[in-house]
C-alpha cells in the first residue's frame, strides 16, 4: 500500500478536516494496478449507453457495526450507480465468491460466470478512536486489472456521504467525468390547498436522504439556488407580504434579506464566482435584471428595457448571463455580456422559451419550452445553435444541472380538474442524452429543484 | 373573441352557485368562496352585481367593505393570455372602483397581479407585477391618488379557479383590488 505523501493532499485532509463538522479525511490512496489494454469504460458521449454489468459486494467488516456500515455503503453505491443509467449492478444472489475471500484477491472467473464486468469490493474496520476505516477498490474483471481504490476515515455516523464519494469516484474512473453524488437538492416542498399552498423550502442528499425543512411554511418561497461555496441558498420569500429576495444560511439558519429594495426583487441566482447575486427588480411593473454584490451590497441594473427581462443564469467563467425577455414580443432567450452590454436573442424556433439555465460545464443552456400546449425542457448551445427538446408534459419547468453537467433535474406538475383532483409536483432528472428520465423521490409534492456542486 | 365566451360561462357558473349557495355570496368576508362570485365583476358585472344583490337583499354588505367591493362594485379585472393591457370591460369594473373610493377616501388598496399556469414561474411574478401595475396606473388616470395603491403580485402561486382549461386559465389572469383597512 503506497503512502500518502503528498503535501497537496495533506492540505486537503487537513482543509477538509477543519472546514467540515463532519470531520471526513481521504486516508491513504490504495495501490494502482497498471493500467490495462482494453479497460472497462463508458463512453457517456454517445447517444445511448448500454449499462455496465458491475458487482457491487458488501463490504467485508468483522463484527456487527462493521458488518451493517459494508452491507449499507454497498448498498447506497448500488443505488447510486443504478440511479445513472450506466450502471446495472447485478444481483447479489448471484454471486460466487465470499466478501471474506475477496479481501485475499478477486477470483476473476467466479465474476466473469456471472457476466460482471466490473467488481466494488471494500472493507470496514473500526478504529481505536471510534472512527471507521473505510476502504474500496474497483476492478475490471476481464483484464483482471484493480482500476482504482481508496481508504477514507470517517465518523461512523457518516457513512453515507462515503458512500457516495465512493459513488463518484467509481463513476469517475469509469466514465472520465465527475460525478455527482456527493450532492444536495434544495427544493420547495409543496402541500395544502393548490389556490393556496402552502410552500417550504427542503434540503436533502441527492438520493433523498437526510431530508429536512428549512422554512416553516409560514411564508410563501419560491425558487430557491444554491452558491457555488454551497454553505447558502438565494431564494424569493413572501415575508411580510413583500417578495423579496433573501439569502439563506444553511448552517445557522439564518436569514437574510438582500438590499433595500422599493418592490419585487425576484428570480435570484448566484454569480458563477458565489460573490454577487443576479436577479430582477421590478420598478413600477417593469421587471429588470440586476446585480448584487455581495461584499459591497451595492446594486447594479444590467438591463434597462419596458419588456420582461427576468430569469438570469452566470456562465460558468462569469463573463456572460443569459436571461428571458418578451422585449421581442413573447418570452425567448437571451444571452448578454456580464455587465449588460451585447445583448443578443438567441432562441428562435417556434414557441415561448423561459427559465435559461447555463450548464456547470459552460457548453450547454438547459432551458423550459412552451409549445403546442406542452412545456419541454431542452438544451441549447450557449450561440443558440443545436437544440434538442428532452422532455415533454403538461408542464415541465426549472431545469438544474448536476455539477457535472450530465444531468438535468426539474419538476413536472400534472394537470387539475375542476374539483382540484391533480396539480400533484414532483422532481425528475434526466440525462442529457434524454434518456434515463427519472423521479426524485420526496416525502411530498415537490418544485423548484436546485442541485447543489460537489460538497467540499 | 373567446373572451366573451369565457365571460358568459362565468356568468352562468355565478348564476348557479347563487342559486345553490345564496348564503355564500353575501356571507363570505375574504377572497375564498367569494371567487365565483366576484369572478363576473368585469365583463358581466351587470348581469353578475344584480343577480348577487338581488339574493343577499336580506343582509347586504355593508356600504365600504369587502363584501360590498366584491358583490356590487366588482373587485377583479381580467387579462388576456400573456397580456397585461386593459380591456373596455376591465375598464367599466376600475371606473366603478374609482368611483367607490372617491367615496371611501380613506381606504387604502393592494392591487394583486396573477397569472395563470401556463407560463414559468419567474416570468409570471414578472407578468403578474405588470398586470397590478396596469391596473394601479388606470386607477390613478381616473383619479385615484397614487398613494392609495399598493401592488403585488403572485404570478401563478394563487389561482382563483382550478382546472387545466381555458375557461380556468382565463379566470386565473387577473388583477385583483383588495382592501387593507375597510372598516364595517
Amino acid at each position: 500500500m503506497r503512502k500518502f505523501s503528498d503535501k497537496k493532499s495533506v492540505a486537503t485532509i487537513l482543509r477538509r478536516v477543519l472546514k467540515s463538522a463532519m470531520a471526513l479525511a481521504v486516508g491513504a490512496g490504495l495501490s494502482l494496478a497498471i493500467p490495462a489494454q482494453a479497460e472497462v469504460r463508458i463512453d457517456i458521449t454517445r447517444g445511448t449507453v448500454k449499462a455496465l454489468p458491475i458487482a457491487v459486494t458488501h463490504f467485508h467488516g468483522l463484527v456487527g457495526p462493521e458488518i451493517d456500515v459494508g452491507r449499507n455503503i454497498a448498498g447506497v453505491v448500488s443505488a447510486d450507480l443504478e440511479r445513472s443509467g450506466l450502471f446495472r449492478p447485478l444481483d447479489k444472489r448471484a454471486f460466487i465468491q465470499t466478501a471474506a475471500s475477496l479481501r485475499v484477491r478477486p477470483r476473476f472467473s467466479d465474476w466473469r460466470v456471472i457476466n460482471a464486468q466490473a467488481l466494488v469490493q471494500g472493507n470496514v474496520k473500526l478504529q481505536q478512536d471510534g472512527r471507521l476505516r473505510v476502504e474500496f477498490r474497483l476492478w475490471d474483471v476481464f483484464s483482471e486489472a484493480q482500476m482504482t481504490g481508496l481508504a477514507y476515515f470517517t465518523e461512523p455516523s457518516n457513512w453515507r456521504r462515503v458512500a457516495h464519494i465512493i459513488s463518484d469516484a467509481i463513476y469517475k474512473r469509469v466514465t472520465g467525468e465527475s460525478g455527482y453524488f456527493d450532492t444536495r437538492i434544495v427544493f420547495v416542498a409543496e402541500s395544502g390547498p393548490l389556490k393556496r399552498r402552502i410552500k417550504r423550502l427542503a434540503i436533502m442528499d441527492q438520493d433523498g436522504a437526510n431530508h429536512r425543512y428549512l422554512t416553516d411554511g409560514s411564508n410563501l418561497v419560491l425558487t430557491p439556488r444554491f452558491s457555488p461555496t454551497l454553505q447558502e441558498i438565494t431564494y424569493l420569500s413572501y415575508f411580510n407580504d413583500e417578495p423579496r429576495v433573501y439569502l439563506f444560511d444553511i448552517e445557522s439558519g439564518r436569514q437574510e434579506l438582500l438590499g433595500g429594495f422599493r418592490g419585487m426583487t425576484f428570480a435570484p441566482r448566484f454569480a458563477a464566482d458565489g460573490k454577487s447575486v443576479l436577479m430582477s427588480f421590478a420598478k413600477r411593473g417593469n421587471s429588470d435584471v440586476w446585480r448584487m454584490d455581495l461584499s459591497t451590497r451595492t446594486a447594479t441594473q444590467l438591463t434597462r428595457h419596458s419588456a420582461i427581462d427576468t430569469s438570469p443564469s452566470p456562465s460558468p467563467d462569469g463573463k456572460q448571463i443569459a436571461f428571458n425577455s418578451d422585449r421581442g414580443g413573447s418570452p425567448q432567450l437571451y444571452v448578454m455580456d456580464h455587465n449588460g452590454s451585447n445583448v443578443r436573442r438567441i432562441s428562435f424556433a417556434r414557441g415561448r422559451y423561459s427559465t435559461p439555465v447555463w450548464s456547470p460545464r459552460g457548453d450547454l443552456i438547459a432551458f423550459t419550452k412552451q409549445t403546442g400546449g406542452k412545456f419541454h425542457i431542452g438544451v441549447m448551445r450557449p450561440d443558440g445553435s443545436g437544440e434538442r427538446i428532452l422532455t415533454e408534459s403538461f408542464l415541465d419547468e426549472a431545469p438544474s444541472w448536476a455539477p457535472n453537467g450530465r444531468i438535468i433535474m426539474f419538476f413536472r406538475q400534472t394537470p387539475t380538474d375542476t374539483k382540484g383532483k391533480g396539480g400533484t409536483t414532483r422532481l425528475y432528472s434526466i440525462d442529457l442524452t434524454g434518456h434515463n428520465l427519472r423521479e426524485v423521490i420526496t416525502p411530498g409534492d415537490a418544485s423548484d429543484p436546485a442541485w447543489s456542486p460537489l460538497i467540499p | 373573441m373567446s373572451f366573451k365566451i369565457i365571460s358568459l360561462i362565468a356568468a352562468t357558473v355565478l348564476v348557479a352557485a347563487c342559486a345553490t349557495e345564496p348564503e355564500d355570496s353575501g356571507a363570505a368576508s375574504g377572497q375564498g368562496s367569494s371567487s365565483s362570485a366576484s369572478s363576473s365583476g368585469s365583463a358581466s358585472n351587470s348581469v353578475g352585481s344584480k343577480q348577487a344583490m338581488q339574493n343577499t337583499q336580506p343582509n347586504a354588505p355593508t356600504p365600504g367593505s369587502i363584501e360590498d367591493l366584491v358583490v356590487n362594485v366588482g373587485d377583479r379585472v381580467f387579462f388576456s393570455f400573456n397580456k397585461s393591457d386593459i380591456q373596455p370591460d376591465a375598464a367599466d369594473t376600475l371606473n366603478r372602483q374609482a368611483a367607490w373610493l372617491k367615496k371611501f377616501p380613506n381606504h387604502m388598496i393592494v392591487v394583486e397581479g396573477h397569472c395563470d399556469e401556463r407560463g414559468t414561474r419567474e416570468y409570471n411574478l414578472a407578468l403578474g407585477e405588470r398586470r397590478a401595475n396596469s391596473v394601479r396606473e388606470y386607477l390613478i388616470s381616473v383619479g385615484v391618488a397614487a398613494n392609495r395603491i399598493a401592488t403585488i403580485s403572485y404570478g401563478k402561486e394563487r389561482p382563483a379557479v382550478l382546472g387545466a382549461n381555458d375557461a380556468s386559465w382565463s379566470q386565473n389572469r387577473r388583477g385583483v383590488t383588495i382592501v387593507k383597512n375597510a372598516g364595517s
